[in-house]
């Protein structure tokens, strides 16, 4: 066995383009992911045009709230270029630089006190997007209306605590500044004590009837100002979350990204070595030669996947190693690596194997290859839950039937302790080989057709 | 080697029907017949490659030098990887030693470092038959050894094999579409046609054969004579 992989090698280094390939192809990857990972901005870039006067307020009823800052808010959550005017935001957009552009109008402000009178208007900010890409256009939206509804909560917040404030005012008593001069205010509950005290030094009269009435009303209003001074606070944020993780915590985004890239390059150079180098066998009419009693057709077959794992480990080490320039890996999880990277690769060259063996020649297995595993990897990367269930399990059963989700929980599971359990993943693996193999035997029955 | 009333269908199709062939040492036996007579099925079978449906063969087991139609080794490997590795792949004690050998008597020593798909399809054709010959056989099985050659590369090719019939005492079985060169090489000729075995003899003993069962096409040149005779037989 050992002869024919020395022979597989020298073929493969005998085709320089294929064999450029197999080293240029992780190291493009690893550069790509690396700096999509490393340099890509944690917040969206978004242009930013505040025409509000830095005087403006918010106010509530003849009261001016503080500065809410919603600009550097916003600010906080996206990375904000600031620009001078409309058409510098729109340029910014157009030419790609900026996600989309935010543009507060110099009347935002005067639109938002107007809504507490009689003629209100409504408040709008203005945004710029560019619609070329729909999958840009949708992260777009969900970014803006995520940061609307972070300004508009921060406004809603900001009239609770003020109106609160009023209410306390009319329920408790207080001071209360008008035009510059402090107003006392009495309040329900002193005004109702005050009631008390009268009422107990009168006889009873028509007069203390009537007494008894006020007395009523400043108790039933004391408690429905109280409830809606309660119901305000909350009217700024009506439901909370309460997150519970049921299946274990994932592991970072950059990780799980590496470990895609990982799974990708593991997948195409062990699936196409693999399933090329076994129809190679027969293109070049040295299978039947070698099966005649030089080899067994299973040693072939073990030949070949071991080739694809033992190519398919260095070209993704040799891709976690460019990527280690980038981002931090966890080295004390090697081993893990490597069993991973094995696992992955037995499962993938048995596919490859198979696929190899249900084609006559080279390039038609090369296509079959591709046209199997691109799609699959492309499947196994779908989320559960963002199709319907019906499509879920379709997928699920799909995905499952071919090692690149496995190969890739694997990979996930070595890189990250959070990740998928790496055991179960292998066994799965497990599985698969053994099905794949047992069918590329099968397959390789045609070959000796003469 | 000794096959008897071999047999071979392929669905509903018959490829063999009792088809016999003996050899002895050092004889050169050549195979013709038109397209589709049967003659690479027959070579398979006593190649060890397929299986026959009835019949039996009777071959040194391990002794069997296939050499397929088609050039059977790597085109992106150099002479001498090409006769290393299958060297290695047949256990040869000494496997540099047996690769000399081979460059040594298919002349293709200088050559050893070119890559094979360089070659031109006689050289070829030639580490074909020595890969063939490295399993050491007393058998030789060539399945129309010079399909693509031109007359310069196919006189040199059955020098070569001539030779190893007549110095090594190898029994040469060979296919052949080639009356020509059937009769040149072949000491005995199996005539074959749509699986059936027609004729089984020398060449003179074909051509009287031929003048008997075909008188018409006798004073023509013998290829013509043979056609005729295939239609005599009803083929």
């Amino acid at each position: 066995m050992r002869w024919l992989l020395l022979k597989d090698l020298q073929v493969l280094r005998r085709s320089p383009l294929q064999a450029a390939l197999l080293v240029a192809y992780p190291i493009l990857i690893a550069v790509l992911v690396g700096f999509a990972i490393s340099g890509s901005p944690d917040k969206p870039r978004v242009a930013f045009l505040n025409e509000v006067p830095d005087d403006a307020r918010v106010s509530v009823g003849e009261k001016e709230l503080p500065k809410i800052g919603v600009g550097d808010r916003i600010c906080e959550r996206v990375e904000c270029v600031h620009v001078k005017d409309r058409a510098e935001a729109r340029d910014e957009v157009s030419s790609g630089d900026v996600l989309a552009a935010l543009i507060l109008p110099a009347d935002l402000v005067d639109k938002i006190n107007s809504l507490s009178t009689p003629v209100p208007s409504t408040p709008e900010v203005e945004v710029i997007v560019n619609e070329d890409d729909p999958v840009k256009a949708r992260l777009v939206n969900d970014r803006i209306g995520a940061l609307l509804t972070q300004a508009n909560l921060v406004i809603a917040r900001r009239i609770a605590s003020e109106g609160g404030k009023f209410i306390g005012l009319v329920l408790d008593g207080g001071q209360l500044s008008v035009l510059g001069q402090a107003i006392r205010i009495l309040g329900l509950g002193n005004t109702a004590r005050i009631l008390h005290a009268v009422r107990a030094t009168m006889a009873p009269s028509p007069l203390r009837k009537s007494l008894d009435e006020v007395l009523r009303f400043t108790t039933l209003t004391r408690g429905n100002l109280g409830t809606a001074g309660t119901l305000l606070t909350r009217l700024s944020q009506p439901i909370a979350l309460d997150k519970e993780v049921v299946n274990g915590s994932s592991p970072p985004l950059e990780t799980f990204a590496i470990a895609v890239a990982a799974t990708f390059t593991l997948a195409f150079v062990t699936v196409l070595l693999v399933a090329g180098s076994l129809a190679l066998e027969r293109e070049e009419n040295a299978f039947p030669r070698l099966t005649r009693g030089l080899v067994s057709r299973s040693a072939l077959l073990t030949e070949k996947v071991l080739l694809g794992v033992g190519v398919g480990l260095v070209v993704t080490l040799l891709l976690l190693g460019g990527l280690a320039l980038f981002v931090p890996l966890r080295w004390d999880r090697f081993g893990l690596w490597l069993l991973a990277i094995v696992g992955g690769a037995a499962g993938l060259g048995a596919a490859g194997a198979a696929l190899g063996a249900a084609a006559r020649e080279v390039r038609a297995v090369s296509l079959l290859a591709f046209m199997v595993t691109l799609p699959i990897a492309f499947l196994s990367l779908i989320p559960a839950g963002t199709v319907g269930s019906g499509l879920n399990g379709v997928i699920e059963v799909i995905t499952a039937l071919f090692p690149f989700k496995p190969a890739l929980q694997a990979m996930t599971g070595a890189l990250d302790p959070a990740g998928p359990e790496l055991g179960t993943a292998l066994l799965h693996l497990a599985a698969l080989i053994v099905a794949y193999g047992l069918l590329a035997r099968f397959a390789l029955r045609r070959f000796s057709a003469v | 080697m000794e096959a008897r009333g071999l047999v071979k269908r392929y669905g509903d199709r018959e490829a063999l029907r009792g088809v016999d062939l003996s050899a002895g040492a050092g004889e050169l036996v050549a195979i013709i017949g038109p397209n589709g007579a049967g003659k690479t099925t027959l070579l398979s079978i006593l190649a060890g490659i397929a299986k026959p449906d009835g019949g039996e063969v009777n071959v040194p087991q391990g002794e069997v030098g296939w050499v397929p139609q088609q050039a059977a080794l790597y085109r992106r490997l150099t002479v001498e990887e090409n006769l290393l590795l299958f060297a290695r792949l047949e256990k040869h004690e000494d496997p540099r030693r047996s690769s000399e050998e081979m460059l040594e008597l298919t002349g293709l020593g200088e050559r050893r470092g070119e890559i094979v798909a360089r070659l031109s399809g006689g050289n070829q054709q030639r580490i074909n038959i020595a890969i063939g010959l490295l399993a050491r056989p007393s058998v030789l099985l060539l399945d129309e050894p010079s399909v693509g050659l031109d007359p310069r590369q196919r006189a040199r090719l059955w020098e070569f094999v001539v030779a190893l019939a007549a110095e090594r005492g190898t029994t040469v079985v060979f296919s052949t579409h080639d009356i020509q060169e059937a009769e040149r090489y072949g000491r005995r000729l199996l005539v074959l046609a749509d699986g059936e075995a027609l004729f089984d003899g020398g060449a003179e003993e074909l051509r009287a054969a031929v003048r008997q069962e075909a008188p018409e096409a006798a004073a023509q040149d013998f290829e013509t004579a043979f056609v005729a005779f295939l239609q005599h037989r009803g083929h």
